[in-house]
């Protein structure tokens, strides 16, 4: 008993590791949201006015909605008037960045802290990064080397300028501003965020990677991601973020939409490791993100994997709605909540193609006084004959003070669906623990690799580097979790 | 003018009415329930235990107020709560979630109640039936209500028949109160075979003491909206309760079950089995919630639940829910919404069998599963024969119901 | 009795009988073998009528009716019964509610009555003699928990209660031992009349030591590339099917 009491303090005390904040000039526009606000942010951007014209649609949209309350977490009244809705840390460099001599070296440095080298000669192996801190993409990597294969990878705001057509094609085509509340404020004051497009018949050749960093004190990050790729082509995505230490909580509202056209494949993957809170609950990311892929195409296919470590509250649901027919989709995701944290999360998988085909594997790991909800909808279609899906939800334990839920929905509309759902609950094994430590592996090791084991399933979805840092984050978040 | 209006405008003017065929442990929360109820209204498919139903559009038309009498035949263990003695009788109302509208409207509404009191160490052989006729020259409303009370040590089988006995457009609302102290053992069927013209709201609420078993089976072969509420309190340790259901639907039929097993204390165990087949155009819902509290460690509790759709308009939404705050706990849940199985169904052919005659036979060992757990003898051979006589459209009325002919 | 011209079979899209002509009469024994995947299993589905094969050309006439304008199971009712090489599991269904849904859908098709409960399970105690099948057995579900040999016994017991003219056994030795090979197949040889036609898949002689083949046939790449009497089985068990191959190259 002493020693679970002792395991569960040694939890409390865990440290986040990407706590600290980065002192450069930043622009801060004054906090409050109203038309002007949102005018202001076209403007700074330069944007065209259909975007602004979409801004203050979604807008005036948000204020007749109320903030949602249906998810297992303990939403704090956020003051929408508190927050600035913008931040800029390159502001110095006036135009925005575009050679490395123009970034602030401050900013090159946290990036380095961070594990994300801006220097093209320091990436990950074939790896191309969008680094973007609070509202603005501070530096893409690879843009030459990627277009010569018509490969467009920059940030969204400079898209709006390069590539409006597309961006005008294709944004809200998936997450339409109506969607929900947050989805609504996002499309009223997104800031940055990516966009990709992989043209027809091209297979990317390195991992596309976007890390979002927020920094800036009172500010929400609204970050907008938005991945075409075209017939027949592939892509991997990834996406990192981190924010400082702070004793308030930091909104976060991000939406992320992803087109698939026939015969091709997109693999998104996150590894989210937002601050999550002190010990006492105190401060955290309220991570609160709309995520969404459409498979239009006949034989597409979209994997989402995710990690979900941080954040003091995740609301999110990366989704698929199966259009094309034959097309396939796959949610896989591990999330770890410690503390105070709070985490409900899962997916949608909306079948409306024939032969359409979905797997979900969610894996939740609560600790601390954690609650960790799996919430996923399963929809079958009238006429999406044949389709499958199998969903497994599996919830681990750690102390008796957290709270594991499944939520799962089926609505299913055709006769020739199969549709399966099982999930389980149940503390670690303690007979796994016992033989760790019988061959001398502590039990704060045993706890992570017994983890790690439980969650290989999704870890091994991920693209390498991140996989090795997924492993690790577990471990960490976890260190010390079992008596 | 919202559905509610009307029931609200009824106990205006029928409240006096009503208290003065009712008893005092009854009035006495009537007035509390109608506000709960006028306060609230009908649950839009908003609120999550209702999002199935349309409650609204099921209480809309108007129906006439049943004040008839129980009619209870001399029994050991039957009577009106009225003749109950006041400790018991002040049982009244302490189990059922009074915030529930429908609860609220029932309490509101009904004017007696059915007690059926199994004493200290008392084992009763043969099942406690209880049957309720629906019946009326016009579209009528009943509100039924039963409390059952078994205490320490008390065994029984009780048995609830749900029948309609004209074709007439019916409505009605039932909520049962069941207690179970420590050690004892219930075993009780709810059976229902309506028609198309009926609607059910039936809320079931079950607190168990120590060392208590209860299991729960609600059966649906025939209705017309049916929508059925049952919420388990297992309040003592070393306690067990299996929640089981067969819902078969058809044409435009409607079956919403919606549970919740509340482990309260450490050592319990709930085991779940909930199968549907929807033909037609039918609806079928399933929301199940294990809701393991703060401490109950040592939980044990498995949920099925599984549906056959059999035709292309048929729909089924499914629900199985876990909500665990207790990490010593071995909880567990599937559900399947799935086809016949292809292979089965050709070997039957290729032995002659025809092809509706092997469906039938398929859909009929599907739900095999929850009748072969069926305790009661006598009950199990009936229901046997009436689920294969309702897959094979046999059973459009309750065949042993001497009223129907 | 039943005459195949010119088969032409897929499974999944793709083909899997190339042409395949067959006559087996009234009384005879036809043995089918061949390598795996040479579509031996698939021939044999197709005459009963599995709807996961299809037919792109040719014809099935049984007893001068076109057999591939019929449902498996008026096939079944006409007389074909198969031997599955691998029985199904039916969960729920009991052996006695299956047994006789199938002898009174054969009844209505020779129009007689459905049979009388008490005489239905006199006849049910008659056949489980012939095959030696355990009464335990007939109250489980269908094949549920059976043995490999049991199951393939319970198919000899099924074609016992429905006596069909032409019967397929489809691999019926595999993963029988040689006292239950001999069990089954004389369980066969009782029930054959003189009429009674079959064909029989197998891979090995030994089957065939105790159900005699009036006809062998080799069937390769969705073809029968080679018939001839029962000495061709005992030279295929001695020298398999390479020297065949040769004489095709």
């Amino acid at each position: 008993m002493s020693e679970s009491n002792e395991f569960v303090k040694k939890v409390a005390e865990k440290k986040y590791e990407f706590g600290f904040t980065t002192d450069i000039h930043t622009e801060i526009i004054d906090k409050g949201l109203n038309e002007d606000v949102v005018r202001l942010i076209s403007e700074k951007k330069g944007e065209p006015e259909w975007l602004l014209e979409f801004r203050l649609k979604a807008y005036r949209y948000w204020l007749t909605q109320q903030q949602p309350s249906w998810a297992h977490v303990h939403l704090p009244e956020i003051d929408y008037q508190a927050i600035s809705y913008y931040a800029d840390p390159t502001a110095k460099a006036k135009k925005g960045p575009n050679s490395l001599e123009e970034i602030d070296p401050e900013l090159m440095k946290t990036f380095d802290k961070l594990g994300i080298p801006l220097e093209e000669r320091l990436a990950l192996s074939g790896t191309a990064v969008d680094a973007v801190m609070d509202s603005v993409s501070v530096k893409t990597t690879f843009k030459e080397k990627l277009s010569e294969k018509g490969i467009i990878f920059c940030s969204i705001s400079e898209a709006v300028r390069e590539y409006p057509d597309l961006v005008k094609q294709y944004l809200g085509s998936v997450v339409p501003y109506r969607d929900n509340y947050f989805a609504a404020l996002n499309s009223a004051v997104f800031s940055d965020g990516s966009f990709v497009y992989i043209p027809k018949n091209t297979r990317c050749p390195m991992e596309l990677s976007t890390y979002f960093r927020i920094n800036a004190r009172n500010t929400g990050q609204f970050e907008r991601t938005l991945i075409v790729c075209d017939e027949g082509s592939y892509v991997s995505y990834l996406e990192g973020c981190t924010a400082p230490q702070r004793d308030e909580n930091q909104l976060h509202a991000a939406i992320v939409e992803i087109v698939v056209m026939d015969n091709a494949e997109v693999k998104y993957s996150t590894v989210q490791n937002w601050y999550p809170g002190d010990a006492e609950g105190k401060g955290g990311v309220l991570n609160l993100v709309t995520k969404r892929g459409e498979l239009r195409g006949t034989n597409s296919k979209l994997s989402w994997t995710q990690v979900e470590t941080g954040s003091a509250i995740t609301w999110k649901y990366p989704s698929c709605v199966l259009r094309g027919d034959n097309s396939q989709a796959e949610f896989y995701s591990v999330a770890v909540t410690n503390n105070h944290q709070e985490a409900d999360t899962g997916t949608k998988m909306i079948h409306l193609g024939k032969n359409t085909r979905s797997t979900i594997i969610s894996k939740g790991i609560s600790a601390g006084k954690s609650q960790n909800s799996y919430r996923g909808l399963v929809r079958v279609g009238k006429n999406a004959d044949f389709a499958r899906n199998y969903s497994s939800c599996d919830s681990l334990l750690l102390g008796s003070e957290c709270g594991a839920h499944t939520f799962p929905y089926m609505d299913v509309h055709n006769n020739t669906a199969t549709v399966e759902h099982e999930a389980t609950t149940s503390k670690i094994n303690e007979d796994q623990l016992m033989y760790c430590n019988q061959r001398g592996i502590s039990t704060e090791e045993a706890v992570g690799l017994i983890v790690n084991g439980y969650a290989k399933e999704v870890i091994n979805k991920l693209p390498m580097e991140f996989a090795v840092e997924a492993q690790k984050l577990l471990s960490v978040s976890l260190e010390g979790t079992v008596g | 003018m919202k559905s509610e209006q009307q029931y609200i405008d009824l106990y205006g003017e029928a409240a006096d009415i009503i208290k003065s065929k009712s008893c005092p442990v009854m009035n006495a929360l009537r007035d509390t329930a109608f506000e709960t109820f006028r306060s609230q209204g009908f649950p839009t498919r908003k609120v999550e235990r209702y999002r199935y139903t349309d409650v609204e559009a099921a209480f809309a038309p108007n129906y006439g107020v049943s004040l008839s009498p129980l009619t209870i035949k001399p029994s050991p263990y039957i009577f009106n709560l009225k003749d109950a003695p006041e400790d018991i009788a002040a049982l009244y109302g302490s189990v059922a979630d009074s915030k529930d509208p429908i609860t609220a409207l029932n309490t509101a509404l009904v004017h007696e109640t059915l007690l059926v009191h199994v004493t200290r160490n008392t084992k009763v052989d043969a099942p406690i039936t209880i049957d309720y006729w629906l019946r009326g020259e016009a579209a009528t409303m009943m509100n039924r209500r039963i409390l059952i009370l078994m205490e320490t040590g008390a065994e029984a089988t009780i048995i609830i028949n749900d029948h309609a006995a004209d074709k007439q457009r019916f409505l009605s609302t039932q909520v049962i109160e069941v207690i179970c102290r420590d050690n004892a053992h219930l075993d009780m069927y709810e059976i229902e075979e309506t028609t198309p013209l009926c609607s059910r709201f039936s809320n079931v609420y079950i607190r168990e003491g120590r060392d208590c078993s209860v299991k729960h089976n609600s059966i649906t072969l025939f209705n017309g909206q049916t929508r059925n509420l049952c919420d388990v309190y297992l309040q003592g340790e070393n306690s067990e309760v299996t929640l089981n259901g067969c819902a078969i639907a058809s044409a435009n039929q409607c079956i919403d079950n919606n549970t919740l097993i509340d482990h309260q204390v450490p050592n319990c165990q709930s085991t779940e089995l909930y199968k549907y087949v929807v033909d037609d155009k039918a609806v079928g819902a399933f929301a199940g919630k294990i809701l393991v509290e703060k401490g109950a460690q040592h939980t044990s509790s498995q949920e099925t639940n599984a549906n056959l759709c059999a035709s292309p308009d048929a729909r089924m939404y499914t629900q199985p829910m876990l909500e665990i705050y207790a990490d010593d706990v071995k909880c567990a849940h599937g559900s399947t919404v799935g086809v016949m199985d292809e292979a089965a169904l050709f070997y039957m052919r290729q032995r002659g069998i025809p092809e509706t005659e092997a469906r039938m036979l398929l859909k009929n060992a599907f739900m095999g599963q929850v009748i072969d757990q069926i305790k009661d003898e006598p009950l199990r051979a009936r229901l046997y024969v009436k689920v294969e006589k309702r897959f094979r459209g046999e059973l459009d009325k309750c065949e042993d119901c001497r009223l129907c002919k | 009795m039943l005459e195949i011209r010119n088969l032409h079979a897929t499974v999944g899209g793709k083909e899997i009988l190339k042409g395949i002509d067959l006559t087996i009469k009234d009384g005879e024994i036809h043995a089918l073998m061949g390598t795996n995947g040479a579509g031996k299993s698939t021939l044999s589905n197709v005459i009963v009528g599995n709807p996961s094969y299809e037919v792109t050309e040719g014809s099935i006439t049984f007893n001068g009716k076109d057999l591939l304008a019929m449902k498996p199971e008026e096939r079944a009712r006409e007389g074909i019964f198969m031997s599955f090489q691998t029985p199904i599991e039916i969960p729920g269904v009991s052996m006695t509610n299956f047994m006789r849904a199938a002898v009174n859908a054969r009844r209505e098709t020779q129009g007689k009555e459905p049979l009388k409960s008490t005489d239905f399970l006199k006849l049910m105690r008659e056949k489980r003699k012939l095959v030696e099948i355990d009464q335990k057995l007939m109250n489980r579900s269908v094949n549920e928990g059976f043995s490999g040999g049991e199951k393939k016994r319970n198919e000899i017991f099924q074609m016992a209660m429905l006596e069909p003219s032409f019967c397929i056994l489809d691999e019926t030795d595999s993963g029988l031992d040689v006292d239950a090979l001999r069990i089954v197949a004389e369980g066969f040889n009782k029930l054959r009349s003189a009429d009674t036609s079959a064909m029989v898949i197998t891979h090995y002689q030994r089957l065939l030591d105790y159900i005699k083949p009036d006809v062998v046939h080799v069937l390769i790449g969705g073809k029968i590339v080679m018939t001839g009497g029962p000495e061709l089985a005992q030279k295929i068990e001695n020298e398999g099917f390479d020297w065949i191959k040769e004489t095709l190259a």
